[in-house]
């Protein structure tokens, strides 16, 4: 029984990248920010690749890190930041080189109308409007940091959240006048939240990782779906969902 | 004389007590002890702890003052539909509480239904304001108060009431000196757990009264972030907060709920 599980690895692993060779379930961890596009992806794949199934596990990188080194039966990871690979390639949950498929800048976020008539980055040092951030722990509020740093500006935040999509909900729903978010967050927010670019945000661009996992429990139709982010046809969807190429 | 215990119900119950202590014994072996005494006394632990201690509690009274007489009402008299009222005053224990926090924001928010003239009329904003973090708590704990008071009301005994009653005593003085004196236990069963689940509160919290240290970051908050970056931390904090509930807890099961009843 071992035995011809070993060859049908050998087989899988030395053959040729045959269709026949793919197929199954995959479960793909990946960064809240690709909730949007990876659900496309991945129907996407489904149709290139038929009798594959992917699964999604979307949440915070660093969430989603600590859960694969703890043995989440994950076949693929895609990260937010370099420093969230960083996190299971130390343990060896990673032993491929990740990828860089996307990058994804930081845009202002204000709510339809922008009530509070915010320009630029200078006006999130006012104390009279309402300011919502991720806090510094998590990537979005790393990077907020860093163009704050860039402008000079003492920003005056009223909450920093714990990922990018709470930030979202309060500019959102109107509690925040200004919020500075993902340009991918902005799209997909529809048209309840506008955004507005800046100069600065070239200092704190975010580079998103994939790489297969090393224990991977379908390691054939894992490779494929990483091939698949990165070809031609993934890049088209991640540029429609407003990131960069890399 | 000694008897002996069925089988059938030890052996569930010591897997129950194992199931519930293995992972509180897994933050422990897990704890950086060497590191453990210099987080414990740093600023951000301390302004975080005493937040959460203070809007904990605030929380708890805010229940109180409410949820005793909504049980009251649920439990004694004689509304129509006080079925669909009871099934209603749970809500909150069902919603996940980010949904809860939302929830609150569409009504309590800078633009809610309500919030939008509190913010109009009396220039109040309760989202990120240390007064929403006690809101979300209350929304989120008070079910648990309501629920184990509205029980004991229902088990007590309604004759003692009636007998208050035939001797002329207002209703209001039959409350005080016979219903509420009768359902005591179940009170202060309904504070703690509403106090404790106000203590660990997070989703309600963080969505609609957001994370600012030293104004809405409370304990859970603080070990959410922390846990971003440096799980020590946050075993760290998760020990701390549990140590001080554990202590909590027990040092008012020794006061008021011990002795003979």
């Amino acid at each position: 029984m071992k035995r011809v599980l070993v060859l049908t690895l050998l087989l899988a692993g030395c053959g040729s990248p045959a269709a026949t060779s793919t197929g199954g379930d995959i479960t793909v961890f990946a960064a809240a920010s690709l909730t949007e596009s990876f659900t496309k992806l991945g129907t996407a794949f489904e149709a290139a690749h038929p009798g594959s199934k992917v699964r999604f596990s979307f949440a915070g990188s660093s969430a989603l890190a600590q859960q694969i080194n703890q043995g989440a039966p994950a076949d693929v990871f895609a990260a937010a930041a370099p420093a969230n690979m960083k996190q299971v390639t130390d343990t060896g949950a990673v032993t491929a080189t990740p990828a860089t498929f996307a990058r994804n800048t930081l845009q202002i976020a204000v709510p339809r109308g922008n009530p509070g008539r915010v320009t630029g980055l200078a006006d999130f040092a006012k104390a009279d409007l309402k300011i919502a951030l991720c806090a510094e722990q998590v990537p979005c509020g790393a990077a907020a940091k860093k163009v704050f740093e860039a402008a000079g500006v003492k920003a005056a935040p009223d909450t920093l959240e714990q990922d990018v999509k709470a930030v979202l909900t309060k500019v959102s729903l109107g509690e925040v006048d200004a919020a500075l978010v993902y340009r991918t967050d902005v799209k997909a927010a529809g048209g309840k939240v506008e955004g507005e670019d800046f100069a600065e945000a070239a200092n704190a661009v975010n580079d998103y990782p994939v790489a297969p996992l090393a224990k991977a429990p379908n390691a054939p139709t894992a490779k494929a779906f990483v091939d698949f982010v990165l070809s031609g046809r993934g890049r088209e969807v991640l540029i429609e969902a407003g990131f960069s190429a890399p | 004389m000694r008897s002996r215990l069925p089988v059938v119900l030890v052996l569930p119950a010591v897997i129950g007590l194992v199931f519930l202590l293995v992972p509180l014994a897994g933050l422990l072996i897990n704890a950086p002890w060497a590191t453990l005494p210099a987080q414990l006394f740093s600023q951000e632990v301390g302004q975080a702890l005493r937040l959460s201690l203070i809007c904990a509690s605030l929380a708890t009274v805010v229940c109180l003052v409410l949820g005793v007489p909504l049980a009251w009402l649920l439990a004694r008299s004689d509304l129509p539909g006080r079925g669909v009222l009871r099934a209603l005053v749970t809500v909150p224990l069902v919603l996940p509480p980010v949904v809860g926090g939302v929830a609150l924001l569409l009504v309590l928010g800078r633009r809610g239904v309500v919030g939008q003239y509190l913010d109009q009329w009396f220039g109040i904003s309760l989202p990120f304001t240390t007064a929403g973090v006690v809101l979300a708590e209350a929304f989120v704990a008070m079910p648990f108060l309501v629920i184990s008071v509205e029980g004991a009301l229902r088990a007590a005994d309604p004759r003692y009431e009636e007998a208050a009653a035939t001797l002329g005593a207002s209703r209001w003085l039959t409350f005080r000196r016979v219903t509420l004196p009768g359902v005591m236990p179940g009170v202060i069963a309904g504070t703690v757990l509403c106090w404790a689940r106000a203590l660990g509160e997070f989703g309600a919290t963080i969505t609609f009264a957001g994370n600012f240290p030293g104004r809405t970051t409370t304990m859970p908050l603080a070990v959410y972030l922390a846990l971003e970056t440096d799980p020590d931390a946050a075993i760290v904090l998760s020990i701390v907060l549990l140590l001080v509930s554990v202590a909590v807890l027990a040092g008012l099961r020794d006061k008021w709920i011990s002795g003979p009843s």
